[in-house]
This record gives C-alpha cells, sequence and structure tokens, in this order.
C-alpha cells in the first residue's frame, strides 16, 4: 500500500504541519480535498466541496467525535460529514469521496482519485 | 358614490374563502371575539366557512389584559394578537355594528355596509361602568388603548390623580398613574382592595403591600360627586371630605355591551347581558353571544379564561360539536406593582362545612388561605397575597381527584423552598393545568410520551403556556416529572460531550482555573467535542482569558470558521470583512483606506446596519494584505465574525444636533472602545441616543442609552433579526461612571450565566425575577458578586489587543492563511458568487 502510494499518491504536507482536530485544504490533481489529523493521530482525507452548499470549505469546519465515529462539521449549515466514511451524519443519503492517506517519511500522501 | 361601493365590497367578500358554504359574522374583535375566529379556523377543515369580523376599534385585536404594559414601556402593536393570515377571514376595523335584523339574517355596519349571515356571534364585550353621580364625564376610564392614550396626555403636566375603584381594574389603573409619575390616590367603597377576589386578610395584605409603595388609600369611601376646580379634579366623597388631584380615572366596574341585543328583542339577564344556554346559544335562531357580553346561567364574567371557553364552545358547534360551557375558571393571578395576588375556586369559603386554613404574615404582607373540604380531603379554592408561588401547583387541584396530603399546610410553602408541596406527580390526568387554553395533564403528558422533551416543544404542541403564561411554572414541573418517570433527565446538557449547561462549564473553568479544552473535555466530560461544544469552550476560554489570542495553541481548533480566519464566511466561502469605527465615526482619510483597499482587492462593499462598512469576497489567502493595509492605517479587527461586542452605534448627539441633550457619539465610542473584543454567548450590539427621538434605535440592543436632561437612562434585552424585543427600562437618569459600572456588571453577569446563543433578551426571560432580580445583583449586590464582575471587566478592558494585528504578528496563525496546503498561492477556481 505504502509502496502504492508513493508512486501514484500526491505529497501534500509534512505530518507535523497538521494541527491535531483542524483541516488543510490540498489540491490533489484539480481535485480539491480536506485533510485532518484527529486527537488519535490518524489522517483522514475527504471531498473539501460541501455538498450541501457546493462550496469548498469542509476542511475548514470544527472536528470533534459523534460517540468514536471522528467528524468534520460543515462551516456552511452544519451538516456533520464522518472522517473514515464519508457519509452525512445528519443525512445518510449524501456522501462525500474519502480518499486513501498515509504518512511516509513524515510526510502526508494522498492517492490519486481513480475517478 | 356610496352605492358602487357598497356592491364592489359584496362582489369582493362573495370572492373570498372560495368554497366556502356558510358566512360567519362575528360582531367584536377582543380578545374573545379573536379566539372564536381562531378557534373555527382551526376546526373548519373543510374550509365551508367565511367569516366576517366586525372591530370597532380602528386596530387588529389586542392582549388587553397587557394594557397596563403600555405604562411599562411596551408599545401598542406589541400588545397585537397574532392576525389571521387567511383568506377566510376578513376584518372589517372600525366599522362596527349599528343593527341586527334577525328575521333577515343580516347585520347593518355603521358605514352602511350589509353583512349577511348564516350564523351570528356577538362578542361586543363590555364598557367601562360609569357611576351616574354629578361631574361624572369629568372622568376619564381604562379599558381600551384609546382610553390608555387619554390618560397619558392628560397625565402631561400633572401630578397627582385618583382612581375611583379599588378592584382588579382599579389597581391596574393607578399602577399606570404610578408609572405616569403622579402621585396616585385609589378610592374604593368596600373596606378593603380587590373585594371580589380577597377577603378581609387579603385585602390588608394588599393594603400593606400597596401602601408601601406609596399609594394614598381610601377605603370604606363612596366618590359622590366631581367638580372642576380651575381645571384640576374635586372628588366630594360621602364622609364630606374632598380630595384635589389632576386627573380622575373610574374603575368601578363594566357593563356588557348588549344594546344591539336589546335593540333586537333577545332576552337579556337580570344585571344585563344577553342570556345564553350552555351552548352560548341565545333565544334566536343562529344567534350566539360569548364573553363579557353573554350571560350563562344567570351570572356575566369579567375574565378572559371563561370567554375563551364560551369561543371554543362556539367554534365546536359551528363545525357540528356538541360542547357545553360547564363550571368556569374563575380563578384569577396577577402581578400588580410587582405584588403577586392570585384568587382561586371557592376562595370565601361559601361551600358548606367548608374549612380554611389561613397563615398570614403581616409584616412582610403575605396572607394566604387554603380552603377545603369539610374532610380536610379536597382542595376547593384559595387565596394568595404577597407570593401566589404555588397557585400554579394549587389551582389545577380544585375540581381535580386529587387527595390532599395529611397536613393540607404542607401544600405551602411560606418562604420556605425545601417544605415543598404534593408536586405535579399528585394531579390527576384530568386537572386542568392551562386554563386559557384548557389543557389538562393529561394532554400534557400524551405530548411527552410522543416526543416533547422541552418546554417550547409542549407550548407549540398544546398550546399550554401561550396565554396569560401563569402555568408555566407547573408545566416546567410536569414536563420534569413525566421526563424523570420515563428516565429521561431534563436535558440542560451542552451536548454529548459535556452533562454540564454552559454557564456550568463557565464556572467550572472559572473557579477551577483550566486553561484548555483538552484538560476540560477529560476532566469533566468525554470524547473529543464536536461544533457545539468546542466554540463554546473557545468563548469561555476568551471570556476568562483576557490577553491571550484566541487563535493561540490548541484554542485556535475549537474556533467555528469565522472565528478562525477573523472574518465572515459568506455563500461561496469568501469571507467578508468589518473594521471597527466605532460609534460609527470616521475621518475622510480613513474612508480613503477603506476605499482603496477595496477598490485593489476587488472586494464589494456595503454599509451595514451597525454603521460601519462589509467589504465581501475576500479569499482566505488575501485576508493577511488586506489588513496589513488596514491595520497599518489605524484600523482594527471589528469582531463582526464573533460572538462578541458588536457595536454602540449612535446618533449624532449635540455636538450637531439641534434636539440632542448629551454627546451620544463620544459615549458610544467610549464604551465601543470599552468593551470591544469581550466574548459572550452570543452577539451583543448597542446603541446610544443623544435625546428622546432615539434615533440610534437604543430600545433595539442588548444594551441602549438614551440621554435626558439630567443624564442617561439605560435599556437592556432588546434586539432585533427573528424575534424583535424592545429592551426595558433598567435605570433612569445615571451619571456616566454609574452608567459604566451597570453595564460592566450586566454584561459580566449575561457572560456568566447565559445559555449558549442565549441573547440578553431570552437571558432575562429564563432567570427567576427577570429584570428585577437582575438589578438586584447588579445595583444591590443581592449575590455578593459585584466586585468579582467590577475585577473581571477590568481585567478583559486591560487585557484588549486588537486580534488582527496579533495574527499579523504570528508567523504560526499566518501560516494558516493559505489556499491549498500545497499550493498556498494558487487561486481558488471553484469561487461562484460572480459581480
Amino acid at each position: 500500500m505504502t509502496a502504492l502510494l508513493e508512486r501514484t499518491g500526491v505529497s501534500v504536507c509534512r505530518y507535523t504541519d497538521l494541527q491535531p482536530e483542524r483541516g488543510v485544504r490540498a489540491l490533489v490533481g484539480d481535485v480539491h480535498v480536506a485533510v485532518f489529523r484527529t486527537h488519535d493521530g490518524e489522517v483522514h482525507a475527504i471531498d473539501a466541496v460541501d455538498p450541501f452548499s457546493s462550496a469548498s470549505v469542509l476542511s475548514r469546519g470544527v472536528v470533534g467525535t459523534a460517540g468514536d465515529e471522528p467528524f468534520v462539521s460543515s462551516p456552511m449549515y452544519k451538516q456533520r460529514f464522518g472522517l473514515r466514511t464519508g457519509v452525512c451524519l445528519d443525512d445518510p443519503s449524501v456522501r462525500v469521496r474519502v480518499f486513501s492517506v498515509d504518512v511516509v517519511d513524515g510526510v502526508v500522501v494522498i492517492a490519486r482519485p481513480s475517478w | 358614490m356610496r352605492k358602487p361601493s357598497r356592491n364592489l365590497a359584496t362582489a369582493l367578500s362573495g370572492a373570498m374563502g372560495e368554497g366556502a358554504t356558510r358566512r360567519l359574522v362575528v360582531i367584536g374583535q377582543g380578545m374573545v371575539g379573536h379566539r372564536l375566529v381562531e378557534a373555527l379556523l382551526e376546526r373548519d377543515a373543510g374550509a365551508q366557512w367565511s367569516i366576517i369580523a366586525l372591530a370597532e376599534e380602528s386596530r387588529l385585536a389586542y392582549d388587553r389584559v397587557a394594557l397596563s404594559s403600555l405604562f411599562a414601556g411596551t408599545r401598542a402593536d406589541d400588545l397585537a394578537l397574532r392576525p389571521f393570515a387567511d383568506p377566510r377571514v376578513k376584518v372589517r376595523l372600525g366599522d362596527p355594528a349599528a343593527h341586527i335584523d334577525i328575521a333577515a339574517r343580516h347585520v347593518v355596519t355603521a358605514s352602511g355596509r350589509i353583512e349577511r349571515f348564516d350564523e351570528l356571534v356577538l362578542a361586543t364585550g363590555s364598557m367601562p361602568f360609569v357611576p351616574p353621580i354629578p361631574g361624572a364625564e369629568l372622568g376619564l376610564v381604562y379599558r381600551t388603548v384609546g382610553d390608555a392614550v387619554a390618560i397619558t396626555a392628560a397625565a402631561a403636566g400633572a401630578t397627582s390623580g385618583a382612581v375611583i375603584g379599588g378592584g382588579l381594574l382599579g389597581l391596574e389603573a393607578a399602577d399606570a398613574l404610578r408609572r405616569l409619575g403622579l402621585r396616585t390616590h385609589v378610592v374604593e367603597s368596600a373596606s378593603r382592595l380587590m373585594p371580589a377576589q380577597v377577603d378581609e386578610g387579603g385585602g390588608e395584605a394588599l393594603r400593606l403591600q400597596v401602601e408601601r409603595l406609596g399609594l394614598d388609600l381610601r377605603l370604606g369611601t363612596r366618590t359622590v360627586a366631581i367638580e372642576d376646580a380651575d381645571g384640576r379634579r374635586r372628588l366630594r366623597f360621602d364622609d364630606g371630605t374632598e380630595l384635589d388631584v389632576d386627573l380622575a380615572v373610574f374603575a368601578v366596574g363594566i357593563r356588557p355591551r348588549d344594546e344591539l341585543a336589546r335593540e333586537c328583542g333577545l332576552a337579556i339577564g337580570p344585571r344585563g347581558g344577553v342570556l345564553v344556554d350552555a351552548a352560548c346559544r341565545t333565544a334566536a335562531p343562529h344567534v350566539w353571544a360569548i364573553g363579557e357580553v353573554a350571560c350563562v346561567d344567570g351570572d356575566v364574567y369579567g375574565l378572559v379564561a371563561p370567554g375563551y371557553a364560551m369561543a371554543e364552545v362556539v367554534a365546536d358547534r359551528l363545525v357540528g360539536g356538541s360542547a357545553t360551557f360547564a363550571d368556569a375558571d374563575t380563578a384569577t393571578k396577577l402581578k400588580l406593582m410587582g405584588v403577586d395576588v392570585a384568587s382561586f375556586g371557592d376562595a370565601f369559603a361559601a361551600a358548606p362545612g367548608s374549612l380554611a386554613l389561613v397563615y398570614a404574615n403581616p409584616v412582610a404582607g403575605v396572607y394566604k388561605k387554603l380552603v377545603v373540604s369539610d374532610d380536610a380531603r379536597r382542595l376547593l379554592g384559595g387565596i394568595l397575597v404577597g407570593d401566589a408561588t404555588e397557585y400554579a401547583m394549587l389551582r389545577p387541584m380544585v375540581g381535580s381527584d386529587a387527595t390532599m396530603p395529611p397536613d393540607p399546610a404542607g401544600l405551602l410553602r411560606l418562604g420556605d423552598a425545601s417544605a415543598a408541596g404534593a408536586g405535579p406527580a399528585a394531579l390527576p390526568s384530568s386537572a386542568i393545568v392551562c386554563s386559557c387554553h384548557g389543557v389538562t395533564k393529561g394532554e400534557l403528558c400524551g405530548a411527552v410520551s410522543e416526543g416533547a422533551r422541552e418546554l417550547a416543544e409542549l407550548k407549540s404542541c398544546t398550546k399550554a403556556g401561550t396565554g396569560c403564561g401563569s402555568c408555566v411554572p407547573l408545566m416546567k414541573a410536569v414536563l420534569a416529572d413525566e421526563l424523570g418517570k420515563a428516565g429521561i433527565a431534563m436535558n440542560k446538557a451542552l451536548c454529548e460531550h459535556f452533562e454540564q449547561s454552559r454557564a456550568e462549564l463557565f464556572d467550572i473553568v472559572r473557579v477551577a482555573g483550566v486553561t484548555t479544552f483538552s484538560q476540560l473535555v477529560q476532566e469533566y466530560g468525554r470524547g473529543r467535542g464536536c461544533d457545539i461544544c468546542k466554540p463554546v469552550v473557545a468563548s469561555i476560554l476568551a471570556s476568562l482569558g483576557a490577553g491571550r489570542h484566541i487563535l493561540s495553541g490548541e484554542q485556535a481548533t475549537l474556533q467555528d470558521t469565522n472565528d478562525h480566519f477573523l472574518a465572515n464566511i459568506q455563500k461561496d466561502g469568501t469571507y467578508s470583512v468589518v473594521p471597527r469605527i466605532p460609534g460609527g465615526e470616521i475621518t475622510p482619510a480613513k474612508l480613503a483606506v477603506i476605499a482603496e483597499v477595496a477598490g485593489d482587492f476587488g472586494l464589494y462593499t456595503k454599509i451595514t446596519g451597525a454603521q460601519r462598512i462589509d467589504m465581501f469576497g475576500a479569499r482566505v489567502e488575501q485576508l493577511p494584505a488586506i489588513w496589513r493595509r488596514l491595520v497599518d492605517a489605524g484600523f482594527e479587527s471589528g469582531h463582526a465574525y464573533g460572538k462578541a461586542l458588536r457595536t454602540v452605534k449612535s446618533c449624532v448627539g449635540s455636538t450637531w444636533c439641534r434636539f440632542g441633550v448629551q454627546d451620544s457619539v463620544q459615549l458610544a465610542i467610549d464604551l465601543e472602545l470599552r468593551y470591544r473584543g469581550l466574548r459572550a454567548p452570543h452577539k451583543i450590539k448597542a446603541a446610544v441616543s443623544g435625546c428622546a427621538r432615539e434615533c440610534a434605535e437604543a430600545r433595539g440592543k442588548d444594551f441602549g442609552i438614551i440621554a435626558t436632561e439630567k443624564g442617561w437612562n439605560l435599556y437592556v434585552g432588546g434586539n432585533g433579526g427573528f424575534s424583535p424585543r424592545h429592551a426595558e427600562l433598567f435605570a433612569q437618569n445615571l451619571d456616566t461612571e454609574s452608567l459604566i459600572r451597570f453595564i460592566d456588571r450586566f454584561l459580566m453577569f449575561y457572560v456568566r450565566t447565559a445559555d449558549r446563543l442565549q441573547r440578553t433578551a431570552s437571558w432575562l426571560e429564563s432567570l427567576d425575577g427577570g429584570l428585577d432580580y437582575v438589578r438586584a445583583v447588579i445595583v444591590d449586590d443581592s449575590l455578593g458578586i459585584c466586585s468579582q464582575l467590577d475585577a473581571a471587566m477590568a481585567a478583559h478592558v486591560a487585557g484588549y489587543c486588537d486580534e488582527w494585528r496579533g495574527a499579523l504578528d504570528d508567523p504560526d496563525v499566518l501560516s494558516r492563511f493559505v489556499s491549498f496546503v500545497n499550493a498556498p498561492d494558487a487561486p481558488d477556481d471553484s469561487l461562484s458568487i460572480r459581480r
């Protein structure tokens, strides 16, 4: 997996650039990706475009947990998206893409979306 | 000219309520007439009715019970009942009925309009009774908004007034005169005040209380004549004495407005009022009467609750129901001049064998009486004066199957909260909790079992508590009891991560000296927080952490996007920028800077309602460059993005305005600079007006100041927005030092104790005792916390730093203002708003 990502992925920043429980936005090809580091040290990447407002803002939401599920809340109309699944917790019929992400030698690498 | 217009009106009214097959005419749009229309609209599912409502007054139906609030600053329009937004109803203002033709089934109005009806309801109410004494025409009356206006006009330049009548209405009128600043006399022919509601003991307690408020009472005294004495009023009494005052108001009782009914031959009760049966039908077919004009079983009721009950009965009958008017609820509870008075059920122990249990504290002016059945097992009625806390609990027990506890005295708290009464669990489900809307405890419990969890939900699905509001404490108790039984705690928890309310978290952070969210959630909560608790904790840390930047360390991660980028997000993900312009005062040079910055960055500019300039369309990565220019020119953050003090708006004041009596601009600037950056549960807006013309709209603000010749009047608890509120008068004619001290404490007390996203208006409403309580805390230091509040504000003022200057000086913070972490300068092609 790591080897594969090194070849096909995009390095976006250093792991230490990520502030715990806050997002950054990255450009992967022409796709806007929101990247988060949660409190447990995990890194997650989802679409940055909020499907409810069509604005590229999900990286700027507040990060939290619902039970054990880490989520980001859209800064626009406050819908929450699970960081592991991309599913909207407030309307499960809506979801955003989730991207494979890994930390290689302290660098955050995101897989290019295959679609 | 007249005939065509009538034809036009007929044609128009024929078109309304399409599909309607039956036509109702309601004569009278007081509270009861209004309720009838409301109740019929609700029940008329098939839309078979079209309704014509004839109103004598030229204003829509209003809350007459609250008339006295006009003298406490409420505007007449605020008393309006909900208007009908329904094509089935047409309200004709200022065009009362002049004649009824029962045989032809039509009503002729004062303007000559003819309204045909299938059914007719008389809801003409009452008129004030003016006793036939010489000079009666020199007295005013107290019933309508028009009367209130006339009293206010007569009070201009007056120093004293007398109210003839010491009943419920008389004391309300007396309160009105008192609020108009008049030395007020009350003349009552009975030996006590409110003789219809309270007994001698209750009357005595009431006398003590109102005399303490400065009213001059003449009990057992009949007014026999009024004379004009050089423009003043001379009242002559039956004991030969006299009294000179500037104005006199009659409030000795009311008489049913039954003249239309008399004219068309309807049977009239012994003391007036149209005779009706238990269905509120008059002797004539298709004609009904409700409210104060109706005489049911020989009784005419001068209270709104029985009138509402009659309106519901007729509405039910009109859609084929069979409701009847049963025992009228004549329970009364009111607060007169801050004195609680309640009377309910068999208050005078008229039932054979009934027993009375009395507690009286003449020093405190408290009197409580319970009337119980001969076996002491049933509560029959009671009187409470001076403290009516138990009323909400006791009244529903009357006429229900509730059994009294072995010692009924336990039902009275007697000033000791621990000696609690029987509690809502003792009430049977048939007990009526809300008498305005006839809602039983059983119906409330049903709503809870169907999912209502909060008072607001319970109100909206049952309507209980939306009338006079006196049952709200009992509703709360029933709700808590039901939720408790179902194992659901009354939810004051902030969110799933904290059991505590915002106010409790504030105290924990303050007392335990917690400085980070992680510490707080680990020691006092669970999980890792969410979009609800994180901004709340961020706000608390900011309120308490004067001098520390809101984006330093972990605190940055707690902030909503607006606080995180110190700007306001717009629908396309760009931000708007608002520099502070204290008091709305700005130099031409600074205006030019804003113009240049907006031009250079291609920003759309708009003057805001808060007297400053908003620049829209800034991208995240542009914000530091924009602010570098603004800060260099002497601007600082306007906190438009924060739950914080926004602005202190001002009129131009005495410097320029020919009416201004004080320098409102300078005070606004001083206040805005004092409170800038203060984080709060919600945004805070303020204003200063330089004279009573109130051009700064200060009464629409969380705190507003209006200049007087002698100083400043302070108002608190106003807001605009979705539910506009007028601020209430907190203190008058303050010097600047006292004004600032009171605002300091008001704000800090609000910051400490309000709920998340609770503006000052609903905060004041939620506090037991409301504004009076806050006044006690702030002015009289009743909680002994004023020195703490003062110290907290002093720390805030001393620790203030401009947030944008701080951000520009911190490379760590600046590094977050990029479009993409891996392409910091790449333009964002997703922005969709194009100008």
